[in-house]
């Protein structure tokens, strides 16, 4: 099967540091692939050269055929790569239903034309995705808090909202910069079984994680990388075994 | 009778003024200092059309916002690619410039002796004269730019400006083409201060550089942070208040001279109490104590 993102040879140095040293990956579609390795392995610099919040120094990216590569980060992100962040961020001083409902591609009430028309196609957007806020807020169990602001969320909770905002703009591919790190174990429950659900709804998941236990619960496709390079690549079960695996990880 | 009807078209200039700066500094979290030149031009455009041209009153007010939106490009396309302290003091520039302008220009402009003259407008017959007139024009802009500004602020449009002000990578990650939003609100803010400026430049009928200095600009941005930055009401309040409160001075019997420094006075310590105490001003749901 042809891969959804095919990365090749990517390339990125910081003054003198290497955190991509000619990394190449495939992934396929609906798939779930996690990323480990220790920290500086560039893990998270993959991340931001995919999302376009870093341009590589050498390499491609092709998303569905489309070179990723130069576009800005908000053209990638509409189409249908959505990440979150390691940090974590949100808009903390304004609501959870805000936040969400900003997530939304294509909204009427982003235009000027229709705001200065009083154009009731707004109206009929806000409600319908509202509602789509609702359901998805259901799904994590956390309808309560629609109306609290961010920065009165427990942590675990912030993390929930922003999946829930990666799902509410329409990712095809959502890119997860530890998911569940610093959750407390039934959130990261309610958390990896949304995650394992999404490729069903026809959405591919890479995550970058440090919870060994959670990579093995739901990944497909493991890869393990350190100083930029790809190190091992394949079934999680096997990549875990791997020695170089075992040494990185025991240290 | 006549004093109390110009503190109130005083006012509601000040209203279309803190509004449309609101959108810039409140929403969206752009600390411009260069609204008093947006004001400026939008006077001046009037001015000069209404004295040399003789052109009607409809044309000058699309004139007088299509040059003060186009100026507002111009300024922020380049500006928008600095942040935080580097924004304001690129505005900063850009204010200093156009006063220059203003002052300079002295065959256009007529330098600092200022554009005398310029004559009251007619729409459609009505001749705007006495100062009933003038407050009628200036509620009918006034509610126009509050109208709009709620719209726009209450708009998934205003939720994008928020967001740009909290984090501008969050909107980016989810989408949002963030020069377009910033230059956008930036053309509309620019706009609106150059209708309260051809509103001023009728009503005074006659206009000068000194009108509008960067100090009239931190008056703007003052009535903003007092009232309340993200809020529009906060910002209506906040005009009323800080453009009725020398007035009160002087009617305390404070001479004129002394009441001139007294309120440079208050509007200082208003500030730096409003950063100690309230910081959101009175009706602001954002500080800039981040």
């Amino acid at each position: 099967m042809k891969p959804i993102l095919y990365i090749e040879n990517l390339n990125k140095r910081f003054d003198g540091t290497v955190a991509l040293d000619n990394f190449s990956l495939k992934v396929q579609g609906a798939s779930i692939t996690g990323i480990i390795g220790p920290n500086g392995a560039g893990k998270t610099t993959l991340f931001n050269v995919i999302t376009g919040f870093l341009p590589p120094d050498s390499g491609s990216i092709q998303y569905n055929d489309q070179q990723l590569i130069g576009l800005p980060s908000y053209k990638i992100a509409r189409d249908g790569i959505v990440r979150t962040f390691q940090q974590l961020r949100l808009i903390t001083r304004l609501t959870v239903l805000d936040n969400i409902l900003l997530a939304f591609q294509n909204q009427a009430g982003e235009r000027l034309r229709n705001i200065f028309t009083f154009s009731r196609l707004i109206k009929i957007q806000e409600q319908a995705n509202r509602k789509k806020t609702q359901e998805l807020l259901d799904s994590l169990e956390i309808r309560d808090k629609e109306n609290a602001l961010v920065e009165d969320l427990s942590y675990g909770q912030q993390k929930m909202v922003s999946l829930l905002c990666c799902l509410a703009a329409g990712a095809k591919m959502v890119l997860l910069d530890e998911p569940v790190a610093g959750v407390n174990p039934e959130t990261i429950n309610i958390i990896l079984e949304m995650i394992r659900k999404l490729p069903e709804q026809g959405v591919t998941v890479i995550l970058i994680e440090h919870n060994m236990d959670a990579i093995m619960r739901v990944c497909d496709n493991l890869v393990f990388m350190d100083q930029g390079k790809k190190i091992v690549e394949g079934d999680p079960e096997m990549v875990r075994n791997n020695p170089a695996v075992i040494e990185a990880y025991l240290e | 009778m006549e004093y109390f009807l110009h503190i109130l078209i005083l006012i509601g200039i000040y209203v279309i003024l803190s509004v449309s700066l609101n959108l810039i500094v409140g929403y969206t979290g752009l600390l411009s200092v260069a609204h008093a030149a947006f004001y400026g031009v939008g006077a001046y455009v009037a001015a000069l059309l209404a004295i040399k041209f003789h052109s009607p009153f409809l044309v000058n007010i699309i004139l007088a916002v299509v040059f003060g939106g186009l100026l507002g490009a111009m300024v922020g396309i380049p500006t928008l690619r600095t942040r935080d302290d580097y924004f304001m003091v690129t505005t900063f520039v850009f204010q200093v410039i156009i006063f220059s302008i203003f002052n300079n220009w002295v065959s256009f402009t007529g330098g600092p002796m200022g554009l005398p003259g310029i004559p009251a407008p007619s729409f459609f017959g009505w001749r705007i004269e006495s100062h009933l007139d003038y407050l009628i024009v200036v509620l009918v802009f006034s509610l126009l730019v509050v109208i709009l500004s709620l719209r726009i602020g209450h708009s998934p449009f205003g939720r994008v400006l928020k967001a740009i002000r909290e984090d501008e990578i969050f909107s980016q990650a989810h989408g949002k083409n963030i020069a377009f939003f910033k230059i956008a609100i930036f053309v509309i803010g620019a706009g609106m201060a150059s209708v309260a400026g051809l509103v001023y430049a009728y009503y005074i009928s006659f206009i000068e550089p000194t009108s509008f200095t960067v100090m009239e600009s931190i008056f703007i941005i003052s009535i903003v942070i007092i009232g309340g930055a993200g809020n529009i009401w906060g910002s209506i309040v906040g005009a009323t208040f800080l453009v009725a409160l020398p007035e009160a001075l002087r009617f305390i019997g404070m001479p004129n001279a002394i009441a001139a420094n007294i309120q440079q006075l208050i509007y200082g310590a208003l500030l730096v109490l409003c950063m100690l105490y309230r910081p959101q001003g009175f009706l602001g749901e954002y500080s800039f104590d981040k």
